[in-house]
């Protein structure tokens, strides 16, 4: 059976739509990306709520910090690497310190800017985003978890900085599945060790759930499409319970979801922890799949991490 | 609030100018220099200008001011104090532990002030955007933006500039303390900004220019700036930084600098006389 195919950006997309028609305080802004980002969908059924401010991602984001003290739902759109990059000040000072209602959305998060090379990849806006009091870090595994977090994200108040990838990935997630900012979602139980995700490679990390299962090892598969505020619970219990983890994420290895899951467990819960990402250099262009086979995010990468984990347990 | 003469403006102004400078020497640090060129400016908004209600500060109704020259906030402490957001004692505290005066002004320690600044060049596009939801929720309320003459070497500043012109945001109202110094000197041997109001003209604003210490002067340009329609208004007025303290008028090196209680004393006697 092939499995549906979509980016994650479409999922953003879909869910500014939704979102469109349910909450007339919600504005959508670009930077000159609306099409690669989706946010023209939203421009092209709401035009009177939809504002490009041009190659201009700094006053993109102050312009949104203004919409939110007008009492409107903004999100502030362009490429991950440019909105988390370059306009970092803007959400620290502005955004963050005075707490005000500010989506972020960064698209072409990760690998999956592929061709465009290291300028595009973004790898550093989760942690860039985590370290900020009062950002929400949110980084749908599918398309249809993508759409429920921008949903979500427009119901609670808050910074929120959303992540979405560019390539097509597999649609894994239903519906009907149970999403609420900062709950994990545990895909597949086990007992031997856990593997905690965020972002597109958690279905890659689906895929070494079944050939570890085949060697005999339970392997516990978590979903963690909330970086921030991090749903601790179900990492102690994880910890708890299989005494060893690994954490995979398209981004540096550094101060993302393994820094923050390993930051909770050196504290609370000590037990051998290998983080999986990108280690500490610029990628290069390629298809997303070639850099994804060469710098280790693939199923077959993820099994090799577990039995590394499990030889330290 | 009842509106205040020209005179009763003049003898404000010059309390305000003692609360720059007591508030600055109390906390032993401070931003004396581009708070005083500020004053008349400041007064004039709050007192004469801004449609506000200092005892209801989430009034839906109200202008808004944002401060992008964030350090200049003792000048805005002052004049909100002096307008009734808070006691006029409280000024002291600036700068100390636990206060709600921050060195910078943070909206969630004080009430009245609209969104936290000090990393300079954001205001421009904070205004643009709360004017943007008054427009959308057919508000008439305007956005006032505060910015230094220095920290218009902001890029993000110019970019801000195009988004209120191209948007049409006649209700932003912006002001440039062009008092012709930052920190490393003058602004036009640092980065220069001339000439400024034609780049403001080139940008599709209308352009004001006034003397920034002549209150006739700033009643009358903020009026003008009212009274634009489709465009937004900027006023760009000269200034001299320190102002009202003869021994800081002019000099870059009192932009940071608080005064010592010998230097303070001699302020407060220029500001009212021998006697005092
Ligand atoms: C982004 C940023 N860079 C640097 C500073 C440090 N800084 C504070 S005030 C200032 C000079 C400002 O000069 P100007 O805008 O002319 O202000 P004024 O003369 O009115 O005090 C600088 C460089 C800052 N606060 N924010
Ligand atoms: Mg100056």
């Amino acid at each position: 059976m092939s499995i549906k195919m979509l980016p994650t950006r479409d999922g953003y997309g879909n869910g500014l739509v939704e979102l469109g028609a349910t909450n007339p305080d919600v504005i959508v802004l670009d930077a000159d990306l609306a099409k690669s980002t989706r946010s023209d969908w939203f421009a092209n059924k709401y035009p009177d709520r939809f504002f490009d401010i041009g190659i201009a991602e700094q006053d993109m984001v102050g312009t949104a910090a203004g919409l939110a003290l007008g009492g409107k739902i903004p999100f502030a759109t362009t490429y991950a690497v440019f909105v988390a990059g370059r306009a970092w000040d803007q959400i620290r000072t502005t955004v963050c310190y005075s707490d005000l209602n500010v989506k972020i959305a960064g698209a072409h998060g990760g690998i999956s800017a592929g061709g465009d090379g290291a300028t595009h990849q973004s790898l550093e806006d989760i942690a860039l985003m985590r370290v900020l009091p009062n950002m929400h870090v949110i980084v749908p595994c599918d398309a249809i978890e993508a759409k429920k977090a921008t949903i979500a994200v427009a119901g609670i108040h808050g910074p929120c900085y959303l992540r979405f990838a560019r390539e097509a990935t597999p649609v894994f997630t239903a519906e009907e599945d149970f999403f609420a900012i900062g709950k994990a979602n545990v895909l597949q139980n086990g007992s031997d060790v856990a593997v905690i995700a965020c972002g597109p490679v958690v279905y890659e990390a689906l895929l070494a759930h079944d050939q570890l299962k085949e060697m005999g090892i339970s392997a516990r598969i978590i979903n963690m499409h909330t970086v921030k505020p991090l749903d601790e619970e179900v990492v102690l219990a994880a910890a708890q319970e299989t005494g060893a983890i690994v954490t995979i994420e398209e981004a540096q290895v550094y101060g993302g979801l393994g820094g923050a899951v390993a930051e909770l467990l050196v504290k609370n819960k000590p037990v051998p922890v290998e983080m999986m990402g990108v280690m500490d250099t610029f990628l290069e262009c390629g298809t997303p799949e070639e850099l994804a086979v060469k710098y280790g995010f693939t199923a077959k990468d993820i099994v090799a991490a577990v039995k590394r984990v499990l030889a330290r347990k | 609030m009842n509106s205040p003469s020209l005179e009763k403006l003049t003898e404000i102004c010059r309390d305000v100018r003692a609360d720059i400078v007591k508030m600055t020497a109390a906390a032993g640090s401070g931003h004396p220099g581009g708070s005083l060129s500020a004053v008349e400016l400041m007064t004039v908004l709050y007192f004469k200008v801004m449609n506000h209600r200092p005892n209801q500060v989430d009034w839906p109704e109200r202008d808004r001011f944002f401060l992008s020259k964030g350090h200049a906030c003792p000048v805005v402490y002052s004049v909100m104090a002096r307008a009734g957001y808070f006691p006029v004692e409280e000024l002291i505290t600036l700068r100390k532990c636990g206060t709600r005066l921050q060195g910078h002004p943070s909206c969630k320690a004080l009430p009245g002030i609209e969104v936290s600044s000090g990393s300079l060049g954001q205001g421009l596009s904070i205004a643009n955007g709360v004017a943007l939801a008054a427009k959308l929720n057919k508000k008439d309320f305007r956005a006032y933006v505060l910015m230094g003459d220095g920290e218009l070497q902001e890029g993000q500043i110019w970019e801000a500039m195009m988004t209120s012109a191209h948007y049409k945001l006649d209700n932003v109202c912006a002001i440039v303390d062009y008092n012709g110094l930052q920190i490393d000197g003058d602004v036009e041997a640092v980065m220069g900004i001339a000439p400024l109001a034609q780049k403001w003209r080139a940008f599709n604003w209308h352009t004001i220019e006034i003397d920034g210490h002549d209150l006739a002067q700033v009643l009358a340009a903020f009026e003008e700036a009212k009274a634009t329609k489709g465009k937004p208004s900027v006023i760009i007025a000269k200034t001299i930084k320190g102002k009202g303290i003869s021994f800081m008028e002019n000099v870059a090196g009192w932009h940071g600098k608080a005064p010592n209680s010998e230097e303070l004393q001699k302020a407060l006697d220029e500001l009212y006389g021998r006697e005092n």
